[in-house]
């Protein structure tokens, strides 16, 4: 609340302090506006970049900080006994000290010590509060004042402003690099921590997956084994049951619809196909739990197979029809692509239409379809609601599809979703599969992004 | 010369070797059409069973089994001392004026365990709408009145259809009696079906009866809201600068990789970011929407640079000529008249990224956002779920009344996707140039 008050205050300071530098513009062109560098908007931007933007730099900064910055001092003015706990209590006497201070109920009994942490921090809280609107607001005015002396016919108010603009363009384009990098770094540093626990060579070649570790020395069924070889063999066994599916289909289709369908029957299916494209997957896993694992299974029972109700055969058929319009539309597009001239060649020496698509077209255009497939398998690898609600959480290393297998991605899902602890094999597991899962896909998708790239060039 | 012309069959021959294999060939080119045909069915067909088995079992939301019930609201279990004081009328037993009221109604049912069931067929919300009643007009105390009061989860599946009436007793979770209780209320014309306000206002809850969607619809906007914030501005920006200012150079050309990259990375890893960065880094609060729009945002930022790059190019070059003639500056011509001739297409691109942020669920599971939450958030801080969450979450209750509200939270994301494509295809059309 507080914060949107004072982000509306800084918004309308900020408009001020554009009225103000245009209408000083205005008035210290004394011989017509004609004679002022800029526009006189211009000015008026300059002055409202100068208000709003030091302020608003340090807002932001402090929101992202202010936690931390909080919690050490709370630390520091804890008593020693309190400050030397491992790190996963003294997170719980902190969340205890947080609740006291803002009145939550409290996990444990209330001694004065506490009572004291609290009160500071409370005290804390809300003289960073009072501290950060008045810096914010005065660093605001202070932008208006500096800005509007600053204005004179010669300033170059536009060059400084399109420069301001570029650093906020340049900027902004610097995200990608710095999500990747962020993205790289967090998993690479997790997965560390995890490969000072258990051996890479375990997790990289171990055949055995049992992350529950044991509480107790004695407790059964706790190994706390790391080996992700099962987890692998499942995501490949899914995903190839998964690209079984949308190849042929997804292929085919595209040929149909770009060498044969009449452009009427072309615009009334297309459209259907791109509804696959767009159900969102959760909807897709409830699908495969709820209609295909049954059928499969009830199925099964009829002709005596003994089929798993989680078997890799429903999660994956239903990953295939997911995948389908995303195989047919980069074959559509790559399919289109192969020059008019080598069709009408083919067919002006005879060849039937199919003959000139098996022979001529697809040949051509093996590898863009390639490359489109090997897109299509890193989302086969990437995917995971479907396999979170359809397929199974025992790593079976098995290759035979009617039983039950399990996914890196149900792994990464089933670790971290509910209590976690910041320092446990287990946690910090999910972390390490994260890093394989981005570095395979990123793999695929590099040499997808090649392949399709050369193939362009070909023709063009 | 001599050996070539001996080996070179002659016209005729030629003529009826193809015709040999005509109808072969014809037959494969049959083939080959009909594996065609055959492919596109399948994806037909799938889009149709995914549809039909989704509306099949949430199309009953919409209503909602109540029974007629007198409730004899006695001020002794309500407000014995007479205070009318708000705080003493919301504390009232109402369950028990509930349970009265069908025991009065079966004055039959004497022994202990088929009371227990008898009380059961009422829902945990008949008490909440009568305590709403009360508060809403203290006059009623003490009054005989008849109302509607929603049943249990199981009897409104039973009335719906969903379990089915004739298998063994042993095999369904509602028993003989419960059955016979219900026919006899529907006999007398005490039970039917009405609109399912609760499904459409309320927030999660562990009574299928009383689980409603607005809370995942409202944690749904905040976080879309958030996510349209920061990717939008962000998203234009870079597809300005990467397309009209930058130069060619390694390091534009590292951000392309990077946006080409980011574009295919699993959404998953897009969550153990979040998870690592926003949430242990930085100590921003679990299952907030702002942190689900931050993720959301990041991810959806590839897809709306590379539309805001199409737009860009769709541009020609004359309209800045044009501006530059007139003595606008690259800057002004960009922002002035490339940018909102483009505007259009980066719309539709920034809406086919929000409709599938709307539809992901991966990456927020990571950060938290799949706790069970009742209330409905009133601010991008507060501990709150997205649909496709709620739809994961009700997916895994084991209730049968679960799965039509499963399924028809599923319609209702997929009204919200239709929607929001419909717009993009509606801009697309509206606003599409041909230069």
């Amino acid at each position: 609340m507080q914060l949107t008050i004072l982000l509306a205050t800084l918004l309308i300071l900020t408009v001020i302090g554009f009225h103000m530098g245009r209408s000083r513009a205005v008035s210290t062109a004394v011989s017509g506006i004609g004679h002022l560098n800029s526009l006189p908007s211009y000015y008026g931007i300059y002055v409202a970049v100068w208000c709003g933007v030091p302020a608003g730099v340090v807002l932001i900064l402090w929101l992202l900080f202010e936690p931390q910055v909080v919690e050490t001092l709370v630390v520091a003015g804890l008593p020693e006994a309190a400050r030397t706990l491992p790190e996963n209590k003294l997170d719980l006497l902190l969340n205890d000290i947080r609740n006291l201070a803002v009145g939550n109920i409290v996990s444990r009994d209330v001694d004065p010590e506490m009572q004291r942490a609290a009160d500071h921090y409370a005290s804390i809280r809300r003289m960073g509060g009072a501290a950060m609107i008045g810096v914010v607001l005065a660093l605001a005015v202070a932008g208006i004042g500096f800005g509007r002396k600053a204005i004179s016919p010669e300033l170059r108010a536009r060059t400084r402003i399109e420069n301001v603009l570029m650093v906020f363009l340049i900027g902004c384009s610097t995200i990608a690099i710095l999500t990747t990098v962020g993205i790289v770094l967090s998993l690479l540093f997790e997965s560390l921590r995890f490969f000072q626990l258990v051996s890479p060579v375990e997790f990289l070649f171990g055949l055995e997956w049992s992350p529950q570790t044991a509480l107790r020395e004695d407790q059964v069924g706790s190994s706390g084994l790391f080996g992700s070889v099962p987890l692998l063999a499942g995501t490949a066994l899914i995903s190839f049951i998964a690209m079984c599916v949308a190849v042929p289909v997804g292929l085919l289709s595209a040929i149909y619809m770009s060498e044969y369908a009449a452009s009427k029957v072309r615009s009334a299916v297309k459209p259907l196909l791109e509804i696959l494209a767009g159900i969102p997957t959760v909807v897709y896993g409830f699908f495969a739990a709820l209609t295909v694992a049954p059928f499969f299974r009830e199925s099964g029972n009829l002709f005596g197979i003994g089929i798993s109700s989680e078997s890799a055969l429903a999660g994956g058929l239903v990953m295939g029809i997911m995948i389908i319009p995303f195989v047919s539309s980069i074959s559509d597009d790559v399919i289109s692509a192969v020059p008019q001239s080598l069709r009408e060649g083919s067919l002006g020496l005879g060849a039937t239409k199919s003959e000139t698509i098996r022979r001529v077209i697809l040949p051509a255009a093996l590898p863009g379809i390639v490359g489109g497939i090997l897109l299509a398998v890193s989302r086969a690898i990437g995917e995971t609601m479907i396999v979170v609600m359809a397929a199974g959480l025992a790593a079976n290393l098995t290759a035979n599809p009617l039983e039950a297998v399990t996914t890196v991605t149900v792994q990464i899902v089933t670790l971290l979703v509910g209590d976690q602890e910041f320092d446990s094999a287990k946690t910090l597991a999910a972390f390490a599969l994260g890093l394989v899962l981005f570095f395979i896909t990123l793999i695929l998708n590099v040499a997808a992004l090649s392949v399709v790239k050369k193939y362009r060039e070909q023709y063009e | 010369m001599t050996e070539l012309s001996t080996n070179t069959p002659k016209p005729r021959d030629v003529s009826a070797i193809v015709t040999a294999g005509l109808a072969k060939r014809y037959a494969a080119e049959r083939r080959f059409r009909a594996f065609g045909i055959a492919a596109i069915a399948i994806a037909v067909a799938f889009v149709a069973l995914l549809f039909s088995s989704i509306i099949g079992n949430g199309y009953t939301v919409f209503v909602q089994t109540h029974m007629r019930l007198d409730v004899e609201l006695s001020a002794d279990a309500i407000d014995p001392k007479g205070t009318r004081d708000a705080t003493v009328l919301a504390r009232g037993d109402y369950a028990g004026l509930v349970k009265g009221a069908l025991r009065e109604r079966f004055a039959d049912v004497k022994k202990r365990r088929d009371k227990r069931k008898l009380h059961g067929l009422a829902s945990q919300g008949a008490s909440y709408d009568l305590r709403n009643m009360v508060l809403a007009d203290p006059n009623l105390i003490g009054q005989r009145i008849s109302v509607w009061l929603p049943v249990s989860d199981d009897a409104d599946m039973l009335i719906k259809g969903h379990i089915p009436r004739h298998t063994g007793e042993g095999s369904r979770r509602i028993s003989d009696k419960e059955i016979a209780w219900l026919d006899a209320l529907a006999e007398a014309g005490d039970l039917e079906t009405q609109f399912n306000v609760r499904f459409f206002t309320s927030g999660d809850s562990r009574e299928p009866e009383l689980a409603g969607i607005w809370g995942a619809v409202v944690g749904s906007a905040l976080t879309l809201l958030v996510t349209i914030a920061l990717a939008f501005p962000s998203g234009v920006a870079t597809a300005v600068y990467l397309e009209e200012f930058a130069p060619r150079n390694r390091w534009t050309d590292l951000i392309e990789v990077n946006i080409n990259n980011l574009a295919a990375v699993p959404s998953i890893v897009f969550g153990l970011l979040g998870l690592a960065v926003f949430l242990n880094f930085f100590g921003m609060p679990r299952s907030a929407p702002v942190v689900g729009g931050f993720v959301l945002a990041i991810m959806t930022l590839p897809t709306i640079i590379i539309a805001g790059r199409v737009a860009l190019t769709s541009v020609p070059p004359s309209v800045r000529e044009a501006a530059y003639g007139l003595g606008a500056s690259p800057v002004q011509a960009v922002f002035h008249h490339v940018l909102p001739l483009a505007m259009p297409g980066m719309l539709t691109g920034a809406i086919i990224g929000m409709a599938r942020a709307l539809g992901e669920t991966a990456p927020l599971l990571m950060i938290g956002m799949v706790a069970f939450i009742v209330d409905i958030p009133g601010s991008f801080t507060d501990p709150s779920t997205v649909l496709p969450v709620q739809v994961y979450l009700w997916a895994d209750s084991p209730e049968r009344a679960f799965m039509e509200k499963t399924s028809a939270a599923i319609m209702v994301l997929l009204a919200f996707l239709i929607v929001m494509n419909g717009a993009a295809v509606y801009l697309r059309k509206k606003f599409e140039v041909r230069w």
